[in-house]
């Protein structure tokens, strides 16, 4: 009941702290669609393999907004959002069908390798991506109406932390039902899940289809919010924030990165007004602290906030 | 004679040069309690990587009702209907006993049930019958990695159980289990087996147990089987003697 009480006191923060501070509004928008992504990255860590080239999802969600947005005349929002997250997952079960073959460090680099090509390619082929300098991601329609910038990214904010309740509920569901057990299960003993007749490949390659969708629906929220996509979206550095923000968020539960993303958008954020050239150095200390000191990220430390508080 | 629910014929596989299995030919009977005695090192536990498709054999036929497994992976084999423990127990050690025999459960009944939970009436109660057929309800609770060693044993054949097999494997029931829990281990173990109406090969070290629990013998020696039959009769052979009992 805590738990509920406390998510739901940090949903209305979420809504009503943007009208006051108005330039919170982006960063709100910016902590979910990086939620998204590391709650992916979290689906794998479950498993016990790190993905490093897992923003190549996230870039594909962005790309396919701008895409649709420039090329097709879809300008539908909801559309945008539900074909930039489907896409993603079918690149990431084709992607995945050769990828959950591998453990470990291979498993890490493969994911690196095929990031840095699709890197490559969005940077390279100018006439279709806009090379280096990206493509402009024009502002879409909803349900028909267009409206004015500000309005749109208000509506924008409620529409993400709207996804955040319903897909974190649905990846809730999934974490808790056989399948998610079985996930949790490769990592712990991958020759017994054999022996009861579960294909392990199966049951990664279902967990990284849905870790792509979730990241390309991330990359499209993103795309929408900046208004612009570049490759350096794809980039590896930009996978190993993802996998920093899923450690520092913790990977227990599905609200873990969403507070990992939102403390590293703010660090970020600020730390861009006060102290330019550190930020990554104080996200760097906060990695550290939670190594440290929060084996099981901030999001533990909340659980153990609660615990403490007579909360379940 | 009714038809043996498995049978290996003119099995070979070699490792570097080594023969692990050298011309095997093995019936099992349904319903049988079948143990594989032999020194270390004889094939014993090769013997049953390859009849759950862990190895594969360099020629020769496994057959499991029949059937041809000789080429099927340990998942297609498991879903056939052959089921496994091992000489050091495989549990998902962090998750607690109800948990893995659970997902076992799931495992036969489904496991791409997405939106429902593992932990449900119905999977519990299935899974709590297992748990009391092997007699650990006092363990429910406990996290696998937690328990000691007798209890893991109980445990990993329990978590094999849960696939409601034909046939079922063990390697080494009662190794790492002290002399004195052994023959609770078994006492529990083989009605358990007849509860289930489960044919039982067995990997076993202490004769003791092999005498009192198993209705045929196998004896293992270099890849090959040099005595097969009634225990009672075949522990008096002075060749098993010299060589597998050490008398």
């Amino acid at each position: 009941m805590m738990r509920i009480t406390l998510i739901a006191v940090g949903l209305l923060l979420a809504v009503l702290l943007p009208l006051a501070i108005p330039w919170l509004n982006f960063v709100f928008i910016m902590a979910v669609a990086q939620g998204f992504a590391a709650l992916g990255v979290v689906l794998l860590l479950r498993a016990g393999m790190i993905s490093i080239g897992h923003a190549v999802f996230l870039a594909s969600g962005a790309y396919v907004t701008a895409f649709l947005l420039r090329q097709t005349g879809i300008t539908d929002l909801g559309l945008i959002l539900l074909v930039a997250t489907l896409g993603s997952g079918l690149f990431g079960f084709l992607i995945g069908m050769f990828m959950v073959r591998y453990r470990a460090i291979f498993f890490a680099m493969l994911n690196m390798a095929v990031s840095m090509v699709v890197f490559a390619l969005l940077a390279k082929l100018y006439h279709l991506t806009g090379g280096t300098d990206g493509v402009r991601v024009a502002t879409p329609t909803v349900l028909g109406a267009v409206l004015d910038r500000t309005v749109f990214d208000s509506l924008l904010l409620y529409i993400s932390l709207a996804l955040l309740v319903a897909v974190g509920w649905l990846v809730h569901r999934y974490l808790s039902s056989p399948l998610g057990k079985a996930l949790e299960a490769v990592h712990t003993n991958e020759v017994r899940l054999e022996y009861l007749g579960v294909s392990a490949w199966g049951v990664l390659l279902y967990a990284y289809t849905i870790s792509a969708a979730l990241a390309g629906l991330g990359g499209a929220l993103a795309a929408i919010a900046v208004g612009h996509v570049v490759p350096e979206l794809a980039y590896w550095t930009h996978s190993g924030q993802l996998v920093l923000i899923a450690v520092l968020g913790g990977i227990g539960g599905v609200v873990g990165p969403f507070i990992g993303a939102l403390f590293f958008e703010i660090v970020r954020v600020v730390a861009a007004g006060y102290a330019a050239y550190t930020w990554n150095m104080i996200v760097g200390l906060a990695l550290l602290g939670v190594i440290f000191f929060l084996p099981n990220g901030l999001y533990g430390l909340v659980q153990r906030l609660l615990k403490r508080g007579g909360g379940s | 004679m009714t038809e043996p629910i498995l049978r290996v014929e003119n099995l070979h596989v070699n490792f570097g040069g080594i023969r692990a299995a050298d011309d095997v030919n093995v019936d099992v009977h349904p319903g049988e309690r079948l143990a594989i005695i032999g020194p270390n090192g004889s094939g014993k536990t090769t013997f049953l990587n390859l009849c759950t498709g862990y190895v594969k054999p360099d020629s020769g036929h496994v057959y499991l009702e029949g059937n041809s497994i000789t080429r099927l992976t340990p998942r297609t084999i498991a879903r056939r209907g052959i089921a496994r423990s091992f000489q050091i127990p495989q549990l998902f050690t962090d998750k607690t006993l109800v948990e893995n025999i659970m997902l076992g459960v799931a495992a036969r009944r489904g496991i791409w049930d997405v939106l429902r939970p593992l932990n449900r009436p119905d999977y519990r109660r299935e899974a709590e019958r297992f748990i009391e057929l092997v007699g650990l309800q006092e363990s429910t609770e406990k996290l696998a990695g937690e328990l000691p060693e007798g209890t893991r044993k109980l445990a990993d054949i329990a978590i094999a159980l849960t696939l409601k097999p034909r046939l079922l494997l063990l390697d080494e029931p009662t190794s790492g289990v002290s002399a004195r829990e052994r023959f609770a281990l078994m006492e529990t173990l083989i009605p358990a087996l007849r509860e289930e109406d489960v044919t039982a090969v067995f990997v076993e070290h202490d004769m003791d147990l092999v005498r009192r629990y198993a209705e045929r013998v196998l004896v293992w020696d270099s890849g090959r089987v040099i005595a097969a039959g009634p225990p009672d009769t075949v522990l008096q052979d002075p060749q098993v003697l010299q060589n597998v009992v050490g008398v």
